[in-house]
């Protein structure tokens, strides 16, 4: 059995806005995810779904209204525990006044680490990130990209068993996700766990051992990817030639989608039972099947799934 | 060890961000001042000059410590940097020490620096040092003193208020402060029990910034007895104290959104 490294149980959180503070927001409603040893948890939801709110409250930033919190077996309170994880906030900004350099140096000193120990920690962190060249240059001159690479470094400085990403890619170019991306895997590799929120699709796909899907403050899936999603067919797709799209609206009925694109025709088969039915049709009617092909569901369709269709059906508020 | 790496971040912060500039202003009024009052033989020159001196560092250092001490962590907050220093081994006590020391450093920098200007200025005019200057220097360690008060008061604001209203709390603090005698005398003079009670109040909690105020006997060369001086400096380091500890008590509460 893995060894348990994050563990939260009944997590919440309650907002009080307004100028008496009693109008309630509900950020996070009872979060209970276990997180084991070495693995790569993808914590994925809308904009406002709770990520950030879920790090914050592991980084003890805020205060849990119920529940609890646990890293390495330690409350996310306890001082030591903190030795031994490494946080990249959402579009950090960083101390613009200091170089990469003087800023990791400064982050490496708060652990307590001797001045070589330190020295060779920054360059080596440095390089790793690829922001070697730049050590000397002042922050407020960095790029999005430069800043999130320094983020990322000042984050693993004291070479953490656990690592915790909020929203690493975002406003990242191709080449930048890439380089975060090969960042995470090695830092895997490395034996390190990392927990990383984002609301880009692709991200959970390529990275995620697993995850946890957050909306309005709950999770409403969580576990491997195949679990989730990879088993469903969602529909089959027939690629045909030699029968016109007409005709092949008559053979198939209205229950079947048709198109037609240069000289072949498209069906799309709601259903798998459809198909024994309907190949014997077109066989019937001289047609030459090109391409069978099972649609799986993708990670975005399961996402709007989950979370995209209630919002998309919501309308505006009537002024009556 | 920690507190002391996150002052000296915010010790770099205030020089970066060029804050020590007013050492230019400093250095240029007091050469403009000596020059024309070389020129006049009427009066005690050296008085004036030593005014001058000891009540620009106390304004300039003043001005600083309010508007500086109520972004030090605000800016922290607002910039997110408070975020990643936070997830670090760091308590957040450790955090509000850290920054109060660092800008107590680069105030105790800029009244050293100018005290060394004032001291050079009496030099010119006078070409000799007297036994009494001596309260000179004494005058500018209680001016820091005062400063480092005015600083936990901006920094208490700063943990719960916005900067604008930091700065207008801090200010007002700051003007009443300086007229705390004359309330509690006002109270005393009053019939109504309420006033006499309020003014009390008030004389007992406000700090009482009129303990540091020496400048014009230093200037006279009045003599100043080391019983005022060490009141005044441990009234002002235990008062800066207990602002420092509600500081960092609402700190350690408060939520980053």
């Amino acid at each position: 059995m893995p060894q348990v490294v994050i563990l939260t149980h009944g997590l919440s959180k309650t907002y009080r806005t307004g100028f008496w503070k009693t109008k309630p927001i509900q950020a996070l409603d009872n979060l209970n995810l276990e997180v084991f040893e070495n693995e790569i948890f993808g914590c994925l939801g809308p904009n406002g779904a709770g990520k950030s709110t879920t790090l914050k409250l592991l980084m003890s930033l805020i205060y849990p209204t119920a529940g609890r919190a646990e890293i390495l077996g330690k409350s996310v309170f306890n001082l030591e525990a903190r030795r031994h994880i490494g946080y990249l906030p959402e579009s950090p900004y960083f101390y613009e006044h200091l170089t990469a350099e003087e800023f990791l140096a400064y982050y490496g000193s708060l652990f307590g680490y001797s001045k070589s120990e330190l020295k060779s920690r920054v360059d080596h962190f440095l390089k790793l990130t690829d922001v070697f060249h730049a050590r000397k240059l002042q922050l407020r001159k960095f790029s999005k990209g430069m800043l999130q690479r320094v983020g990322i470094a000042q984050a693993i400085i004291n070479d953490p068993k656990v690592v915790f990403l909020d929203e690493p890619m975002s406003g990242l170019d191709p080449i930048g996700q890439r380089e975060v991306r090969n960042l995470i895997l090695q830092l895997k590799r490395e034996g390190k766990t990392i927990f990383f929120s984002t609301h880009i699709l692709n991200d959970v796909e390529t990275l995620c051992d697993r995850i946890a899907i957050l909306n309005r403050g709950k999770v409403i899936g969580s576990g491997t990817l195949k679990e989730l999603f990879d088993q469903e067919v969602s529909h089959v797709e027939v690629v045909i030639s030699g029968i016109s799209a007409e005709t092949l609206r008559e053979l198939v009925g209205p229950d079947v989608s048709v198109s037609q694109s240069g000289g072949t025709s498209r069906l799309e088969l709601p259903a798998q039972a459809l198909l024994a039915g309907i190949v014997a049709s077109i066989e019937h009617a001289s047609g030459k099947i090109i391409a069978i092909n099972p649609v799986r569901q993708t990670m975005e369709d399961y996402f709007l799934k989950l979370v995209g269709r209630p919002e998309r059906r919501a309308t505006p508020r009537s002024r009556n | 060890m920690k507190v002391l790496h996150i002052a000296s971040n915010t010790f770099r912060e205030c020089v970066r961000d060029k804050v020590l500039y007013n050492l230019v202003i400093f250095a240029v009024l007091i050469i403009v001042s000596s020059l024309i009052l070389g020129a006049i033989t009427i009066g005690d020159v050296k008085q004036i000059i030593i005014n001058l001196g000891l009540s620009t560092i106390s304004l300039f250092g003043t001005l600083i410590a309010i508007f500086i001490g109520i972004q030090l962590v605000h800016k922290e907050i607002d910039k997110k940097t408070v975020y990643s220093l936070l997830s670090k081994p760091v308590a957040r006590q450790e955090f509000i020490l850290g920054k109060y020391l660092g800008l107590s450093m680069t105030l105790a920098v800029n009244v050293a620096v100018m005290i060394l200007g004032v001291y050079t200025a009496v030099l010119y005019l006078r070409h000799s040092f007297q036994a009494s200057d001596v309260q000179i220097l004494l005058a500018g360690v209680l001016i820091l003193i005062e400063l480092m008060l005015v600083i936990a008061i901006a920094l208490l604001f700063s943990t719960f208020s916005t900067p604008a209203l930091s700065a207008l709390f801090a200010f007002c603090l700051y003007v009443i402060g300086h007229f705390n005698t004359d309330i509690r005398q006002y109270g005393v003079s009053s019939d109504s029990w309420v006033t006499k009670v309020m003014a009390s109040a008030m004389y007992y909690f406000l700090p009482n910034f009129g303990n540091f105020d020496v400048i014009s006997r230093t200037a006279h060369g009045q003599f100043i007895s080391s019983d005022l001086y060490l009141f005044a400096a441990i009234y002002g380091l235990i008062y800066s104290l207990g602002l420092l500890l509600i500081a960092m008590w609402i700190f350690q509460k408060r939520d980053f959104k």
